[in-house]
């Protein structure tokens, strides 16, 4: 499915989008002017001021509605896989095992439309996946593949929860992102024959705390099954 | 009905509620009695980033610290004694799995003080606890009573930090740092959950099968359909009892005092 990859104008993102392309204006007229660039042999003085970065991608956009759609990419993602999963299962799926993934699934669902709803026109668009690194017929690929989400979406969280604004929507990823540890120390329980996986010293530092990720680190590993290119670029960063 | 009444009902205790209420007041106290001491020299170069945030909000980052530093000790102490006893069955994966829990718990402990301490603040004494509640339960020589106390501890602190998030809001690098402790006690919960034979998740309000009703406070507003302002039921076609799996929910700091307080000797 190819999606329509312009932004979605968003109130959040609006002002700040102009008021830093017209700076940017600004800036490229005092350089072009200062090199003494001969414009009039130009068909067009825009045509020499490059796109904005990015224009042509999902626009997450800023503030907290930035955040929420980033979100709001990582649920699509799961959501998405474990439909796959649910699909298509793997050899030999035990039905405890099915039982699990089933409810992870449906969690991940009500997480996707609980904020599609929430963000109405304020967010991006369905996004398209690319899973063919998976082998979904794979115990071992399925699994470990959801760990490392899952394992990604508990530290997405708790690195937002910090850029968030509200009050409201800090409690919101915060009844999330507990769900989703719940789902890794499932997973990992499943896949991992260490009984201390499931808050494995691989996640869990020395002062016994989880992950905490910054937006651009989670997606650049979740970009590689992400068809769509995610713009983060108007994300608060602290 | 909360669970002071519903314990002293089963107890008996009349003269408890007013005891509790004064240990609870007691704590109050000492949370905020430091608030003006001189930052200690901070043992983790992490507490480091306590100092400027939590002064900068005050009295409320310390409050939130030292209450989870109360949660902390009773985990912390409530693990080193179960492994301790010998309750749980010698070699097992639940004993490797609760060696790690413990490991957490007590990391979460010296991370708390130490950052209580660089804020400026004192971190409160380790109150004496009664892990009987009163002779109600035996976790130390009875397996079961042991898992399902790690259960209800494990699923109330995640409600617990969930709850004071919000106070931490403007202190961005202690609110990160609440939430990464946070998913850690989640985690604990899906395993010890999963020890006790049920999903890692909360099912509605259901405190889940062998859980003795006392822990019911525990699970009491898990059962909400309501996010953001939206009945989630509107939305999706997964069903309720997916919906409530998939957000858990927070308790208030007088909740969970209530609960802590069960047992406090």
């Amino acid at each position: 499915m190819k999606l329509d990859t312009q932004p979605n104008q968003r109130i959040g993102s609006a002002p700040e989008t102009n008021s830093a392309r017209r700076s940017f204006l600004k800036y490229s007229g005092a350089t072009l002017a200062t090199a003494g660039l001969v414009l009039s042999g130009c068909k067009e003085f825009y045509d020499y001021i490059p796109k904005e970065p990015g224009a042509d991608k999902v626009n997450l956009g800023s503030g907290d509605v930035g955040i929420l759609n980033y979100a709001y990419t990582l649920e699509q993602l799961e959501a998405a896989f474990y439909e796959m999963v649910m699909k298509m299962p793997y050899h030999g799926m035990s039905i405890e095992e099915a039982i699990i993934l089933e409810d992870i699934k449906n969690h991940e669902v009500v997480h996707r439309e609980f904020f599609k709803a929430a963000l109405g026109s304020d967010g991006i668009a369905a996004l398209a996946f690319d899973f063919s690194s998976i082998d979904f017929d794979s115990r071992e690929s399925v699994l470990s593949t959801a760990k490392t989400f899952e394992d990604l979406g508990v530290g997405a969280y708790n690195g937002a929860g910090k850029l968030l604004k509200s009050v409201d929507y800090l409690l919101i990823a915060g009844k999330i992102v507990s769900v989703e540890a719940r789902h890794a120390a499932a997973l990992r329980h499943m896949v991992d024959t260490d009984p201390t996986s499931f808050a494995g010293d691989d996640v869990i530092d020395k002062n016994g705390l989880d992950r905490a990720l910054a937006p651009q680190a989670v997606l650049e590993q979740a970009a590689g099954f992400i068809v769509n290119k995610i713009n983060a670029n108007n994300l608060p960063t602290s | 009905m909360t669970i002071f009444d519903l314990f002293n009902t089963k107890l008996g205790e009349s003269d408890s509620q007013q005891a509790i209420a004064s240990r609870r007041e007691a704590f109050r106290q000492m949370a905020s009695i430091g608030k003006m001491t001189a930052a200690a020299m901070a043992p983790l170069g992490l507490s480091a980033l306590f100092a400027t945030e939590a002064k900068a909000d005050g009295n409320k980052v310390l409050d939130v610290l030292n209450f989870a530093l109360l949660l902390e000790y009773l985990e912390n102490e409530f693990y080193i004694k179960g492994l301790d006893s010998g309750v749980i069955p010698a070699g097992s994966d639940a004993e490797k799995a609760y060696m790690q829990i413990s490991k957490h718990e007590t990391a979460h402990v010296e991370l708390l003080k130490s950052a209580i301490s660089a804020s400026g603040g004192e971190p409160i004494d380790k109150p004496g606890f009664d892990f009987s509640a009163r002779g109600n339960f035996w976790p130390f020589a009875m397996y079961d009573d042991f898992l399902a106390l790690s259960q209800a501890f494990e699923d109330t602190g995640v409600r617990a930090y969930k709850g004071q998030a919000g106070n931490l809001i403007s202190s961005g690098d202690v609110l990160t740092v609440a939430l990464q402790i946070h998913s850690v006690e989640a985690r604990h919960a899906s395993e010890v959950r999963r020890l006790r034979k049920l999903k890692g998740w909360i099912t509605g309000d259901e405190r889940g099968q062998g859980m003795p009703k006392a822990t019911q406070p525990t699970y009491d507003g898990e059962d909400n359909l309501m996010q953001g302002g939206l009945d989630v039921t509107n939305i999706t076609s997964v069903g309720p009892d997916g919906i409530t799996e998939a957000f858990d929910e927070p308790l208030t700091k007088e909740e969970v005092t209530a609960i802590a307080t069960l047992f406090i000797a």
